[in-house]
């Protein structure tokens, strides 16, 4: 496999509450031959509080980042985070359209910002550019007792002309990736419901609400697992269930996994290099794995399990018929 | 349900001004309802999103830029996806947002405060520095025990930092806040 580069940004909270979204980034990047090199110095993108102010000032505190890029010579640029994505895409769109606004901006840079820099989320690289047959290439391991629901969050795939990713309504992406990495998927219809986004400190029962809806439906859809690509989903699913249960009443327990998380345990990763200790809802119980091979087998038995039970069925038709 | 009043005169120059910073035209919005009815925020909402759409095409600016929803509303995207008019609505609220903070009229205190924590921490270290921005937002706004239950799991986990990590280039960051500033303070 022909090795792939790209700059990579993991943003703030990869290297805080979401750090095992970052190792199990890394382990499962480096295992289907892609190099991750991350920009020197890079700083916060701006988030959810900088638009708030300005828009010139928020797409400013993204661009610096994206100026980085630019002199490390690269054109495409992936970060998992759902919200550095945006603020790096809206940053580029609009820069890209309108000169006065990207005047604007480079005004408030030490060094101008020229826009030549894609931003993908990894998801995107893992879909698009690895591919679903390199994923399946890979697998080692099957969870049979896993049964996931993909949560994909708000703005992996909307508004869709700036996401330019997958379906704006019914994303499908990391159904597929999970399925192609040997993984039970479930439809979910709350694939991107709001999970009360960056207001989990200032007003927590509204998000505890809001999230319970998404862990309710996880459940109804027959799922054991959720399966996230977003940190701020992640804490306020998994870190917030205990208060959740708390606001309403409620008895969940589902562990929330990062979908890299997931592909490194299919990989056969030790639940350790994945950071799988560092969630709060633990998923032992549902992460029994076996290898392909032996998988294979017992699927095998099954069927030849299977086919005398079909044959005797049959004969006893054909004698009820005659 | 509510009264709106409308008895405040039309501010045309507000409309023109929402019209100039998000470059969106309210008037395209025909009050079919998509966006309130996608909205995940809207039963915490003090005006549905269609309604703020509605009050900005006649120029309620003392009730828009009052209103709890433009502060509630999380940017999920989820109106200006399905707007059938291609209006952005998304950005009218973020537009909206940014007004009621120039002119000193948040009604969702603690949420301006959270906000102000989290750049307050990128302005002096660069990065987020996540039990600076807590423990900030913990003073400014009282709520010392918010989430205090939090605390040991993450730390457990070594999930959560004690002291910040500066990067050498934050004093770059800071220059972008201050040039900001400066902009901002000449423009009025």
């Amino acid at each position: 496999m022909a090795e792939k580069e790209y700059a990579y940004f993991s943003g703030c909270s990869l290297e805080g509450t979401a750090k095992e979204y970052d190792e199990s980034l890394r382990v499962v990047m480096k295992a289907l031959g892609v190099n991750l090199v991350e920009p020197d110095d890079w700083s916060c993108c701006g988030s959810t509080p900088a638009h708030t102010v300005d828009h010139v000032f928020a797409a400013a505190l993204a661009a610096r980042n994206l100026c980085l890029v630019e002199k490390m010579n690269k054109e495409v640029l992936t970060t998992p985070c759902p919200s550095c994505l945006m603020a790096f895409k809206k940053a580029q769109y609009n820069m890209s359209r309108d000169d006065a606004f990207k005047g604007e901006v480079n005004e408030l840079l030490d060094e101008a910002y020229n826009c030549g820099v894609e931003s993908k989320s990894s998801l995107q690289i893992i879909y698009e550019d690895i591919g679903l047959d390199a994923i399946a290439a890979r697998v080692t391991h099957i969870m049979p007792d896993l049964k996931v629901a993909p949560y994909y969050g708000c703005i992996l795939s909307r508004p869709p002309e700036i996401a330019q990713f997958d379906d704006p309504e019914n994303p499908v992406s990391m159904d597929k990736v999970l399925t192609a990495a040997g993984i039970d998927v479930r439809d979910f219809a709350f694939k991107m419901e709001c999970c009360g986004a960056a207001f989990g400190v200032p007003k927590q029962e509204m998000v505890n609400r809001l999230s319970a809806k998404v862990l309710e439906m996880a459940l109804d859809a027959g799922a054991n697992c959720i399966a996230v690509a977003c940190p701020l989903c992640q804490q306020n699913l998994d870190l917030r269930q205990e208060q959740v249960n708390k606001t309403m009443g409620s008895n969940f327990n589902i562990p929330i996994i990062y979908f890299t998380q997931l592909m490194g345990l299919a990989y056969g990763f030790s639940p350790k290099e994945l950071g799988m200790d560092k969630v709060i809802v633990s998923a032992d119980k549902i992460t029994r794995r076996i290898t392909k091979e032996e998988y294979a087998k017992i699927k095998e038995e099954e069927a030849a399990a299977k086919k005398p039970q079909k044959a005797k069925k049959e004969a006893a038709a054909e004698e009820t018929n005659n | 349900m509510d009264t709106i009043n409308l008895s405040e005169k039309t501010d045309w120059a507000f409309i023109e001004e929402v019209k100039k910073e998000s470059g969106q035209n309210p008037s395209l919005c025909y009050q079919c309802g998509n966006c309130t009815a996608g909205c995940p925020y809207t039963q915490y909402f003090d005006y549905p999103v269609s309604v703020i759409m509605r009050l900005l095409q006649s120029g309620q600016k003392e009730t828009i830029l009052t209103s709890k929803a433009i502060w509630l509303c999380a940017t999920c995207e989820t109106c200006t996806t399905r707007c059938p008019c291609e209006v952005d609505v998304t950005h009218i609220m973020d537009t909206l947002r940014i007004m009621a903070r120039r002119e000193g009229k948040v009604s969702e205190k603690d949420i301006q405060l959270f906000y102000d924590s989290f750049l307050d921490s990128m302005k002096k270290h660069g990065r987020i520095f996540e039990m600076g921005i807590l423990m900030g937002y913990k003073f400014k706004s009282g709520h010392l025990m918010g989430d205090a239950e939090l605390g040991p799991k993450v730390m457990s986990r070594g999930k959560i930092s004690l002291f910040p990590k500066t990067i050498k280039g934050a004093d770059k960051v800071a220059q972008i806040f201050n040039r900001f500033q400066e902009k901002a303070k000449k423009h009025g």
